[in-house]
This record gives C-alpha cells, sequence and structure tokens, in this order.
C-alpha cells in the first residue's frame, strides 16, 4: 500500500533538495511545558509546499501538542512557527491562514451540515451566493450533496467525518491540519477513506499535516513521517526510509515489528563489519561499513520477512548469518504465516514467510529445528 | 409475558401519595360551599372572587415580578460561577468557591433569611442603601440562593461541553466573543433556560426567606396565603393555589420538553 511512485517522482519531493526548496511551514527550536511537565521539547521540523505529512507517536508523545500549537490553540514556551514565510507565534487561532479538523469533528450541532461548512465563509463576510456555490462545491467533493439540511447527529460517523472534511477545506486554507482524522472509522471505512484523502489532498494541492497513532495509516497517507517519542522527534523520512532504515531502537521497534538482537562489533572494516552475537548464537555479516569502533556493543535489527526459513542448512555468508532453532508457535494470517523460532540462548526470533503454496502439506510446523538466514543488509545496524 | 400486580399497584400507591392531596385541591377549588372541606357542587364562582381580590392579584403581581427579576439576576451571576468553575480548572480557592456557591443549596430556609435580614439592617446602618425592606431586598435574598441552583445546572451541562466545538469555531475565523454567541450559547441554551424556570420557580415558591426581608407593603403571594389561611382556610385560596399549580407544571413541563429535546443532538461520537 506504498505511495504510487509515479504521482511523486523523485523531483517533486522538495525535502531531498533542501538548498533550492523554502520549507512551507517552519517549526524552529519549539519546547512546551505544562507546568512542570515537558509536553514538546526542541522540535525542529521543515514541512513543504503540497506536502501531506505525517506526525506519527503513541499517546504523550507531543503530537498532538505541536498540531495544537501550529492551530493556535496553544503557545510555544520557547521557539518559533513560521508559515508561508510569517512568524505565526503570536497570531490567534482565528487569524492564521490555517484550518484543522478535530479528532471528534467538533461540528456544530445546533447547525446543519450547510451551516457547518459555511459557516467560516460567513465569518470572512463572503456575499450569500458565493458562500451557497462554495458550499455545494464543498458537498460535491464529500459525495454528500444530498444532506445538507441534515443535522449532525442525523448522519453516520464516515459522513460526519466528511462533514469536518469539507469544513475544514472551506476556507482553502493554505495549510490543514488533520488530528486523528480516521480515529473514529471503523476498519473497512477507514481503508476506503484513507485513499479519498490522499485523492482529496493531491486534487487540491493543499499543505497536510496529519497527526495519528496508526503507523499503518501513517504508512498509507504520508510523503513523510515524523516519528515522535516523549516530546522529540525521533526520525523525520518517507514511509520507506522509516521502515527499512529505522535509526534507532524505538524507531525499529515502534513501527511494524522488528526482531532486536544485541551483539559486539569483532570486525571493523570500511566496507563491512561483522558483529558478535551470543543471543543469535552466530556471527552478523553486514555488507556495509558502520560508524562504530571495534568491540563496541550495538543492536541489530531486522524485520520479520527479511529473512528465510528453512530445515537444511543453509551456506551463509563468511560463515555468518545463520541462527539455527525450535519452532515454537505459528501464528497462519492467511497470506503469510509468522513463525517463532526459540534459539539456544532463549532469545526468540519472529520470521514470516509467504503462503506461496496453496494448502501446503509440507509446510514447516511446531517442534521441527530450522535454520534462519538473511542477508548482508537485510538488518539495520544501530547505535542508539 | 406474565406481568405482575404488585409493580402497578405500587406505583399507583406511590403517585396517589404524592399527588391525591393535590388533585383533591384542585377539585376543592370548583366546590360551591364556602366551607372548603363540604362538597355542595360544582362552581367557578371562587376564581371569579379570587379576580376581585386586589390584595391577592397585587400579591400575585409581586411575587411574579420578584421571581422573573430574582431568576434573570441569578441566571447571570450562576452562569458566571459555573463558567469559573468549569472552565478556570485551577485556581486559588476554587475548592472554597465551589463549596460556597453550592451552600445555599442545603442551608436552612431560616438561616439564610435570618442572616440576610442581619445583612440588610447592617448595610443600611452603615451605608444608606438599602433602605428599608421591601421588594428590592426580597429580590437580592431570591437571587442569592436561585444562584446556586443556577450554577448547578449549567455547570453540568458546561462539563460535558466539548471545548474542540469553541476551537473549531476559533479556527474558521471566529473571535472569541463571536464564538461565545454563536457556540456557546446555543449549546448550553437549555441549561439557561431551564435554570431560569428553576429559579423563578423557587422565587415564586418562596415564603421562610421572603417573611425575613420582605418589608410592610411588600408581601408576596405565599405570604398573603399563609396569613390567609391562619384566619381559616377559603375557597378562593384554592382557587389561587390551583393556578399556581397550573403556572408551575407547565413552567416545569415547558424545562423538561427543552432539555429532552436538544439532549439527544449533542450526543457526539
Amino acid at each position: 500500500m506504498a505511495k504510487k511512485p509515479q504521482q511523486l517522482a523523485i523531483d517533486t519531493r522538495p525535502w531531498r533538495d533542501t538548498a533550492n526548496n523554502k520549507p512551507f511551514v517552519r517549526i524552529k527550536n519549539v519546547s512546551k511545558k505544562f507546568g512542570d511537565i515537558i509536553a514538546v521539547h526542541e522540535v525542529s521540523l521543515d514541512i513543504y509546499k503540497s506536502e501531506l505529512f505525517c506526525l506519527l507517536g503513541g499517546s504523550g508523545s507531543g503530537k498532538s501538542t505541536l498540531l495544537r500549537m501550529l492551530a493556535g490553540f496553544e503557545n510555544p514556551t520557547s521557539g518559533t512557527i513560521e508559515i508561508d514565510g510569517q512568524d505565526m507565534t503570536e497570531v490567534p487561532p482565528y487569524n492564521r491562514p490555517v484550518n484543522m479538523m478535530f479528532q471528534s469533528y467538533a461540528l456544530f450541532p445546533h447547525m446543519s451540515v450547510e451551516q457547518n461548512i459555511a459557516y467560516g465563509l460567513k465569518r470572512d463576510g463572503l456575499p450569500r451566493a458565493e458562500i451557497a456555490a462554495r458550499v455545494n462545491e464543498l458537498l460535491a467533493l464529500v459525495k454528500l450533496q444530498d444532506y445538507g439540511k441534515r443535522k449532525p447527529h442525523q448522519l453516520s460517523g464516515g459522513q460526519r467525518q466528511r462533514v469536518a472534511l469539507a469544513r475544514a477545506l472551506a476556507k482553502r486554507p493554505k495549510l490543514l491540519l488533520l488530528d486523528e482524522p480516521l480515529g473514529a472509522l471503523d476498519k473497512k471505512l477507514r481503508e476506503e477513506t484513507q485513499f479519498e484523502l490522499v485523492k482529496i489532498q493531491e486534487q487540491l494541492g493543499v499543505t497536510f499535516i496529519v497527526v495519528t497513532h496508526d503507523q499503518e495509516e501513517a504508512m498509507t497517507l504520508a510523503t513523510r513521517i515524523g516519528v515522535m517519542n516523549q516530546g522529540e522527534i525521533a526520525m523525520i523520512g518517507e514511509p520507506t526510509d522509516i521502515y527499512e532504515f529505522p535509526n534507532s531502537r524505538f524507531v525499529a521497534n515502534f513501527i511494524g515489528s522488528a526482531n532486536m538482537v544485541e551483539g559486539v562489533v569483532s570486525e571493523d572494516e570500511p566496507d563491512h563489519v561483522r558483529i558478535r552475537s551470543s543471543e543469535l548464537g552466530c556471527d552478523i555479516y553486514v555488507g556495509h561499513g558502520v560508524d562504530c569502533a571495534p568491540e563496541q556493543r550495538l543492536w541489530w535489527a531486522i524485520r520479520p520477512e527479511k529473512m528465510v526459513l528453512s530445515r537444511e542448512k543453509p551456506a551463509g555468508l563468511h560463515g555468518a548469518n545463520v541462527a539455527t532453532g525450535i519452532v515454537e508457535e505459528i501464528a497462519y494470517l492467511g497470506d503469510i504465516s509468522v513463525y517463532q523460532i526459540a534459539l539456544a540462548s532463549g532469545k526468540r526470533l519472529r520470521v514470516s514467510q509467504t503462503n506461496s503454496v496453496r494448502g501446503n502439506p509440507d509446510a514447516i510446523t511446531w517442534e521441527e529445528t530450522v535454520y534462519v538466514t538473511w542477508d548482508e543488509d537485510a538488518g539495520s545496524v544501530l547505535t542508539s | 409475558m406474565r406481568r405482575g400486580w404488585f409493580l402497578p399497584i405500587a406505583a399507583a400507591l406511590g403517585f396517589s401519595f404524592l399527588y391525591a392531596p393535590i388533585v383533591s385541591l384542585v377539585i376543592f377549588s370548583f366546590n360551591e360551599s364556602s366551607l372548603v372541606t363540604v362538597w355542595s357542587g360544582f362552581s367557578t364562582k371562587w376564581y371569579g372572587e379570587l379576580f376581585r381580590d386586589p390584595q391577592l392579584l397585587g400579591a400575585a403581581w409581586l411575587s411574579l415580578q420578584i421571581a422573573a427579576l430574582s431568576a434573570s439576576i441569578a441566571l447571570v451571576l450562576g452562569t458566571l460561577a459555573a463558567i469559573a468553575l468549569v472552565r478556570f480548572r485551577r485556581f486559588r480557592g476554587r475548592t472554597l468557591f465551589a463549596g460556597m456557591v453550592s451552600a445555599p443549596l442545603v442551608m436552612p430556609d431560616v438561616i439564610t433569611g435570618l442572616s440576610l435580614l442581619l445583612l440588610f439592617v447592617a448595610m443600611e446602618g452603615f451605608l444608606g442603601w438599602p433602605q428599608g425592606r421591601g421588594m428590592l431586598t426580597i429580590v437580592i435574598a431570591h437571587a442569592t440562593f436561585c444562584t446556586a441552583y443556577v450554577c448547578v445546572v449549567v455547570q453540568s451541562r458546561l462539563s460535558d461541553f466539548d471545548r474542540s466545538l469553541e476551537e473549531a469555531a476559533m479556527d474558521l475565523g471566529a473571535s472569541p466573543v463571536r464564538t461565545f454567541f454563536d457556540i456557546t450559547l446555543p449549546i448550553i441554551a437549555p441549561a439557561l433556560v431551564s435554570g431560569w424556570l428553576l429559579g423563578f420557580t423557587l422565587s415564586l415558591d418562596d415564603l421562610v426567606i421572603a417573611s425575613f426581608v420582605s418589608g410592610p407593603g411588600s408581601s408576596t403571594l405565599p405570604m398573603v396565603i399563609f396569613s390567609k389561611v391562619r384566619l381559616g382556610v377559603s375557597p378562593d385560596v384554592n382557587a389561587l393555589a390551583s393556578i399556581i399549580i397550573g403556572i408551575v407544571a407547565l413552567g416545569v413541563l415547558a424545562a423538561t420538553i427543552i432539555q429532552l429535546r436538544t439532549k439527544p443532538k449533542n450526543r457526539q461520537v
């Protein structure tokens, strides 16, 4: 479910060329304290025009506070926020070129769908006919043409979500903030809505900043993801970077599932690194140089699908990258099966394999002794 | 689907315990006889009699004015207190303030009345205001305890209030004042209406506090009725009581309907 590459060619990724592109939203060293609690700590972030940027993090990671500071509901304790080159730090929410879609949708219960959408336009003092035209346009955009006269409580969850989106888009904001936009929808509706949201974003070219705790949602929607942990940005990158090249143990564990192994550097060469791991019961051969020192303790993370399971002992690489253990658990998920392998050290590895043979009678089963192997670039070496 | 006989009978007994006296009062208000306890035929003459009694009519008019005024003052003060309690979660003396606001709910009327009387007398001595006791002092006294009721009603409504509604309005370009009138006020309006009606009814009802703080020539309706009854119950009091019951019942009904009709709309997912 990755982003379609033809829609987002390399040259449309402004963050890859920071010298020639000006960021649209610039968050500089922003901190926010509530009493003694530091909600956001020294966050700096550049977001470019027409991006769909996801702030991803668990509860209490500060992602919502950061979003609320962008909307103007909270003031940073220190640091500045610039939108389109203008300092927004002192600007109240009602004067910002920013609109927000709330997690609870916050539809005005005493107004009809049309009145909800028109509310922002009325505040701008637009002529009546123009407002009516714009409201109809937005109702068409979110496919709710026949629902304009209804009150919010007469709508389903998905319809309310779309009204909230239409209302937030009504004033043609330069920047749209979305707080858990799909959080209240059930799984099926959520998947449909995800793509709809991306479509609308691409169609209008508005910059979106989405806050979510759902990594799958972030991966599907985002051009880039900012992973937040305890008020700080742990990593910023495109979904593939975040998943395939995590920069820390936190990111590797938070996004997807990863097997994390501790080891000691035994060979440190410019073109490869060998890590001795008593947990794995074998050496790890990494096919690229790593910024580390001999005998340094570090971690190596590998995704379950990057490993191969076999009954026969594979050749391995330079006498490394082969571990052995006993199949302890199998989770059959239909398309894939996840095997939990207990190694001699007591460490458990999770390995997933595609079920490419239908009803395979010869599949690896419980209590079997198996070998696990991987490529020289399959895992990430992490020093923090 | 066997339904027991116990529940319906228990309910009937309960309701008759509550309402039989009122029903009998209403029935006897249509009694022809001038003896309250003897039924001698249907007549509406006591209602006619009532409207020819200037003392009762004057007292009723005064009571209505006092009730409307004190309910309105209580509405403003109570709403402000509720906003302070709900919106400003922490401020110095919050617990004390919360306790003090709701204290009049449980304070015996006699004590409230007496303490207010002492206050008014002392104020007159030191400040020269309020001069004497009359409608003004009753209004102040009623507003004091009605404020507590309004505050409780509005507070419960405000604490369910989704703050993001106000944020959404501001986000769409409404100033804080505009937001209050466009969003906050319409949504808490049912609580304001029922708070006002509650205050109105309580003020109309009050005998004890009014007796303490009223002055010559400012007898409220309950005071007049009470003094009349002491001289022996006359049937026109029955008629008057029936009218008051009618008004109060209508008020309560209206408040309930308003509350019920607006409730489901605020159930946001």
